[in-house]
């Protein structure tokens, strides 16, 4: 299979040594691979390890076994060992990832967080700044709160810079967190249309969906994921 | 006069000479750079001339004519004093001609007339290190002169500007000494420091209280720091001299009566008392 | 990704008396790259600031700089003047205490156009105009550039220091708590403004902090000190989000209880 993302025998448990040492495992033997332009949604209950495999996948934490591989500038890199500083260059150039919460940077402007990951590709400023704004107006911000910092907005408001802050670059894979959590109707639609743009850019995407509509509405398949038994 | 039985030609002992001279020939090796030395008692109190005094001592010999001048004059206390005192326990020739000196000791003035080689100039030097109103760590200035780092000099001179629109530094203005050492020239006026600049004769500094010697050899750069757009401007009183009626000297401001009345007059007064000799030949003819 | 770091240290280690303040520690840095140094007081991070920017000597290991033309400098051996060069031009440092760091006699502009001048800028109307385009920079209001820092804030002299620092744009600038002494508000104010600064520069930092949140900011990579050792370093977000080491896990876990 033609793949963007795979993982091999891919396994994280958590060392809690604060609570006496107690291990938690989270994940075994993950094999997932995630073909361009193909969209796979996570499944599975509640402490599955969804959200964990999410993380492990953009190098947020570390995998414990196996390899993350990801096709990078057409070189197969396996993120699982890669240095910090290759981390943050395929963060930089292919891996994109929308958490459920936008980390606020305070005092920035909406546009330029949502047009910072273009000017790090080496975008010029001002043609960032367009694309972005381009991309909050579809997602009906208004304009007027483009300049201010998005502390203050609700979450929804949060919910859609951080998506458009996702979304702006074209990441060959992107991770999605329950990108229509706190999202009208209105504005999921708008996101179902952005997942399918990028589908057919030739995007690879990974998502946790709860919204059951927008999930069969966007994925090609699910992905089992299973509590592990023997957590302590 | 007075006996001088038991008193060392020229005041001192051998041994402090020949220790003041290493002193000075460390100095003239290494142009503007403060050589310490052992400055010793004298019988007359420290900022009175004591770090002149020791030098002219050490390099003064039978056959030399010395000079000595006080703010430009011959005639001050100080001066007479320091001429008397020579005169008695080296026994050698005084004059107040500057073109007759072979020595010429100085507190704040370089005579007018131009000093040609084979003179010696001998400042007396109150506070020698440059830098010692804006970095008051000893250390740390002597760090700074070793690696040449006067940056903060500059910065003296940017404050002048930006509070009074040029650099307001009429005496002791700074000079770098040979494009390396940042050097103290004494409190002459700033006027006087463009006379330092390759200057013919041997001019060497002295320090007592600080116990410092340094020197400019012959013919050495001397170089008033500035900046491009506010170069260094020498300054004197937009006057002609009552008396010898000069617009190239330096002069003092002399006040007249209790009415507010004020003359300017040459503060070099060999100069001053040649060109009225001058002029009355010039009359006479 | 290939270019060569821009400071590397191998294992250095240095005891005070009977206590070791570092114990083997190594560490790169590469252009462009914010590095935190984290841990609570006394864990040797400061130390370990002062000893890579060849303020202290090591008792054993290396610091190598690499210079803008490529040469290996070691750090230790290069010599007094040629490190005071390097200190006031590639290289800057940003102290806790901006009266350790700024002329308190001098004004605003002087401060800042000092470096200038150390380098033999001696032109008066362009660095009183690098000063303005720096205070404006750093937020400071520009017609106080005659004012002294004594009459400012502490944020405000700290910004001052900022500005100072990187008017030469060195390459790297140490930072040792440079939140440190200030109030919450005004912490937060200076943190983005190092973070923007440092982003529009493309300047390496080493910063040494006990403040993870400020760490978690501006930070790309985090070394994790206890007792003179690095017990772990990586990704910011990976280090902090899942500690691995004990000590690293109860730091964090302080943080978020607080």
């Amino acid at each position: 299979m033609n793949w963007a993302i795979r993982t091999e025998g891919l396994a994280k448990s958590f060392t809690l040594h604060l609570q006496g040492g107690a291990r938690i495992p989270v994940l075994q033997g993950v094999e997932l691979a995630v073909a361009p332009g193909e969209c796979v949604a996570l499944s599975g209950p509640s402490g599955a390890g969804k959200s964990t495999l999410m993380r492990c996948l953009y190098g947020n934490y570390g995998a414990g076994a196996g390899r993350i591989l990801l096709q990078h500038h057409g070189v197969e890199i396996d993120l699982a060992k890669a240095d910090p500083r290759l981390v943050r260059e395929v963060r930089h150039e292919t891996l994109g990832y929308v958490s459920q919460f936008l980390r606020v940077i305070p005092r920035v402007p909406t546009l330029d967080i949502v047009a910072e990951p273009l000017v790090a590709r080496g975008m010029a400023r001002e043609v960032a700044r367009e694309r972005a704004a381009a991309l909050l107006a579809r997602l009906n911000l208004p304009a007027p709160l483009h300049a201010l910092p998005p502390a203050t907005f609700s979450g929804g408001e949060q919910q859609r810079v951080n998506l458009a802050r996702g979304f702006a670059p074209g990441y060959p894979v992107l991770l999605l967190d329950e990108p229509t959590a706190s999202l009208d109707a209105g504005n999921r639609a708008v996101v179902i249309s952005l997942i399918e743009e990028a589908k057919a850019a030739g995007a690879a995407i990974i998502g946790i969906f709860h919204d059951a509509e927008v999930r069969d509405r966007v994925a090609d398949r699910l992905f089992e994921l299973h509590p592990l038994q023997g957590a302590a | 006069m007075t006996s001088t039985a038991g008193y060392n030609f020229a005041y001192l002992d051998e041994n402090t000479k020949r220790m003041i001279r290493r002193a000075l020939l460390k100095a003239v090796a290494i142009p503007g750079h403060q050589v310490p030395f052992g400055s010793r008692e004298m019988p007359l109190p420290y900022g009175w001339g004591t770090g002149g005094i020791q030098v002219t001592a050490s390099i003064i010999g039978p056959d030399d004519t010395l000079k000595v001048i006080d703010q430009g004059a011959d005639d001050t206390t100080n001066a007479v004093s320091i001429r008397r005192f020579f005169a008695r326990v080296a026994g050698v020739a005084t004059t107040e001609r500057t073109s007759e000196a072979s020595i010429i000791q100085t507190r704040h003035r370089i005579p007018e007339t131009p000093l040609r080689e084979g003179q010696i100039l001998v400042y007396q030097v109150p506070m020698p290190e440059p830098l010692f109103r804006l970095e008051p760590r000893v250390t740390e200035t002597k760090r700074m002169h070793a690696l040449a780092d006067y940056g903060l000099m500059h910065v003296k001179l940017y404050e002048d500007i930006a509070r009074h629109g040029h650099i307001a530094i009429s005496y002791n203005y700074p000079v770098m000494v040979n494009g390396r050492y940042l050097m103290a020239p004494s409190p002459i006026p700033a006027f006087d420091n463009p006379k330092m600049d390759r200057m013919p004769a041997l001019q060497l500094f002295g320090a007592g209280r600080e116990k410092r010697i340094y020197a400019v050899p012959p013919y050495t750069p001397v170089r008033s720091l500035d900046f491009e757009d506010h170069p260094f401007v020498p300054i004197r009183a937009d006057a002609a001299c009552a008396l010898c009626g000069s617009r190239e000297s330096y002069l003092d401001e002399v006040v007249t009566d209790d009415r507010g009345g004020r003359i300017f007059v040459c503060s070099d007064t060999d100069y001053c008392r040649e060109r009225q000799a001058a002029r009355r030949r010039d009359a006479a003819e | 990704m290939t270019e060569a770091p821009l400071l590397e240290a191998s294992g250095l280690s240095l005891r005070f008396g009977a206590v070791p303040a570092l114990d083997d520690v190594s560490l790169a840095i590469w252009p462009g790259e914010v590095v935190a140094i984290v841990g609570e007081s006394g864990s040797g991070k400061t130390t370990l600031l002062r000893v890579l920017s060849g303020l202290l000597r090591p008792d054993a290991g290396q610091v190598t700089y690499r210079d803008p033309e490529g040469a290996a400098l070691p750090v230790h051996d290069m010599g007094e003047a040629a490190l005071r060069r390097l200190m006031r031009t590639d290289w800057g440092f940003v102290h806790q205490n901006p009266r350790d760091g700024l002329r308190m006699g001098v004004s605003a502009g002087g401060n800042v156009g000092e470096r200038l001048m150390a380098v033999g800028a001696r032109h008066y109307g362009s660095i009183r105009a690098e000063a303005l385009a720096w205070l404006e920079r750093v937020e400071i209001d520009p017609a106080r550039i005659d004012d002294l820092p004594r009459t400012f804030s502490g944020g405000m002299q700290q910004r001052l220091q900022i500005a100072r620092t990187l008017v030469t744009r060195p390459r790297l600038v140490f930072m040792d708590e440079p939140t440190g002494g200030l109030d919450v508000s005004v912490q937060a104010r200076l943190l983005d403004l190092i973070r923007a600064l440092v982003a529009d520069l493309g300047l390496a930092v080493l910063l040494v902090t006990h403040d993870i949140a400020a760490a978690r900011l501006l930070a790309h990579r985090l070394l994790v000190m206890r007792h003179g050792q690095v017990v772990e370093q990586g990704l910011t977000d990976r280090v902090l989000d899942d500690p691995q080491h004990e000590y690293t896990q109860l730091l964090v876990a302080s943080v978020l209880a607080a």
